[in-house]
């Protein structure tokens, strides 16, 4: 097995859940009421507790084999140096993230914010449900983790998705503004990356074939309860790849600053 | 075998910094304990995977060891089987529920993905009423839910099912 597609399968499922988890905290203090800002920050929370297992492995992975393992990345500090969570996290640029452009996506109204988290959990559910079984133990244990949290998560984003849709005349036509501006991103959640080809006949990675299915009818369940259409769209790509949508290297700005104005530094 | 039981009933004094009233042991969250050469080896596993105590956790269990003269402490984590609230002690619930916080309660009902469930039958703390109602399913952290009683109209914690 090549020891590449293992770093870049974890670093990928990393960014997925850092990303989301920094889009979800920029909610924090700013929510419509403060039991559902306290409820954005909880899932924040979880999406970035769960980054941080994945980019302690990806970090260990790393450690273990020769470096510069990952393609972009002098993310060590000096030569010789141990790679870090932190430095994955926080030094590498935007070429270099492996996260769905699904999860990068901007806020928007509190109508986007949650049909994004409904779509992502919807796919991270059943994503988990079926990592669980991989044959990597440490990748199996996180999973079976993260399935306990985004459960909830799932739960909470479809009732909101559906008091929404099949709520007001105003309600309603802000969810399907949404469902248009982020239906064009799913399309990749199902596309899997050389990494994901690689790793899922030896059954490490998630087919991402038996997950299409079970995200599809779950989707289609909640957005018909929200009386809410499906648009056709062309699928976006290349997340998994580096190929970001402008919006991440904003939300990198933001969250990086810090790391690279004082390097290293801790409070 | 003696010194781990020293070591357990230290690890009976570090608290969970966010639910003061409850042990880390009664928490459910340590594990194991072992002793390689008169050092000791600590296995916690997690709540909820972003759950901010843990840090704290950690420092407070090597405080308490350095304090009683102990070195190279090993502090590892593991994931696998997940923490459920069935690992909370029996005292742990009767602690938490002195304290104010309405425990978990035995059979999960909610942990599932029905939509618009009715609330599971919580009783209020502090008087006792099964007439409550969940204002938020997600508290002051993750591991709690806010419920407020109808009859004695105080706000409460529940330490939910998980």
């Amino acid at each position: 097995m090549n020891a590449r597609h293992l770093i870049n399968y974890s670093l990928h499922l990393a960014d997925n859940a850092l990303v989301l988890g920094h889009r979800n905290s920029e909610w924090t203090g700013h929510g419509p009421i403060l039991e559902q800002d306290i409820a954005l920050s909880n899932i924040a929370l979880d999406l970035i507790g769960q980054a941080r297992y994945l980019y302690q492995y990806a970090a260990r992975l790393m450690n273990a084999g020769e470096r510069p393992a990952v393609p972009g990345g002098p993310v060590a500090g000096a030569a010789g140096s141990p790679v870090t969570e932190d430095q994955l996290a926080y030094l590498r640029d935007s070429w270099d993230f492996r996260n769905c452009l699904l999860v990068e996506q901007a806020n928007g109204d509190w109508g986007t914010t949650v049909l994004r988290q409904f779509l992502f959990s919807a796919y991270q559910y059943y994503f988990y449900r079926e990592l669980r079984e991989s044959r990597d133990g440490e990748l199996s244990a996180i999973a079976e983790k993260s399935l306990k949290e985004v459960t909830y998560h799932l739960r909470w984003s479809s009732e909101w998705v559906i008091r929404l849709g099949d709520g007001t005349e105003e309600s309603h036509a802000r969810m399907e503004k949404a469902v248009d501006q982020l239906w064009m991103y799913t399309g990749e959640l199902f596309l899997p990356a050389d990494y994901e080809q690689s790793l899922a006949p030896l059954g490490i990675a998630v087919d991402l074939a038996q997950v299409q299915p079970l995200w599809t009818t779950r989707v289609q369940e909640v957005l018909k309860e929200a009386t809410l259409t499906v648009p056709n769209a062309v699928a976006q790509k290349g997340g998994k790849q580096g190929r970001h949508t402008e919006q991440l290297g904003y939300l990198l700005a933001e969250m990086q600053f810090l790391q690279r104005a004082y390097p290293g530094c801790e409070w | 075998m003696e010194s781990t039981k020293t070591i357990w009933s230290l690890l009976e004094t570090v608290h969970d910094p966010e639910v003061p009233v409850l042990s880390i042991v009664d928490l459910g969250i340590v594990r194991d304990v072992r002793m390689a050469d008169g050092h000791p080896e600590i296995v916690i596993t997690p709540t909820y995977s972003g759950c901010p105590a843990m840090d704290v956790i950690r420092m407070n269990i090597r405080m308490v060891l350095l304090e009683h003269g102990y070195t190279d402490i090993q502090l590892s984590t593991v994931l696998s089987p997940a923490w459920t609230t069935d690992w909370m002690s029996e005292k742990g619930k009767q602690q938490l529920k002195a304290y104010g916080i309405a425990p978990p309660t035995p059979v999960p009902i909610v942990c599932d993905l029905g939509l618009f469930q009715p609330n599971e039958a919580i009783a209020c703390p502090h008087c006792g009423s099964y007439h409550t109602a969940m204002i938020s399913e997600f508290g002051s952290t993750a591991c709690k839910a806010l419920y407020r009683c109808e009859d004695c109209r105080e706000p409460f914690d529940y330490f939910k099912c998980h």
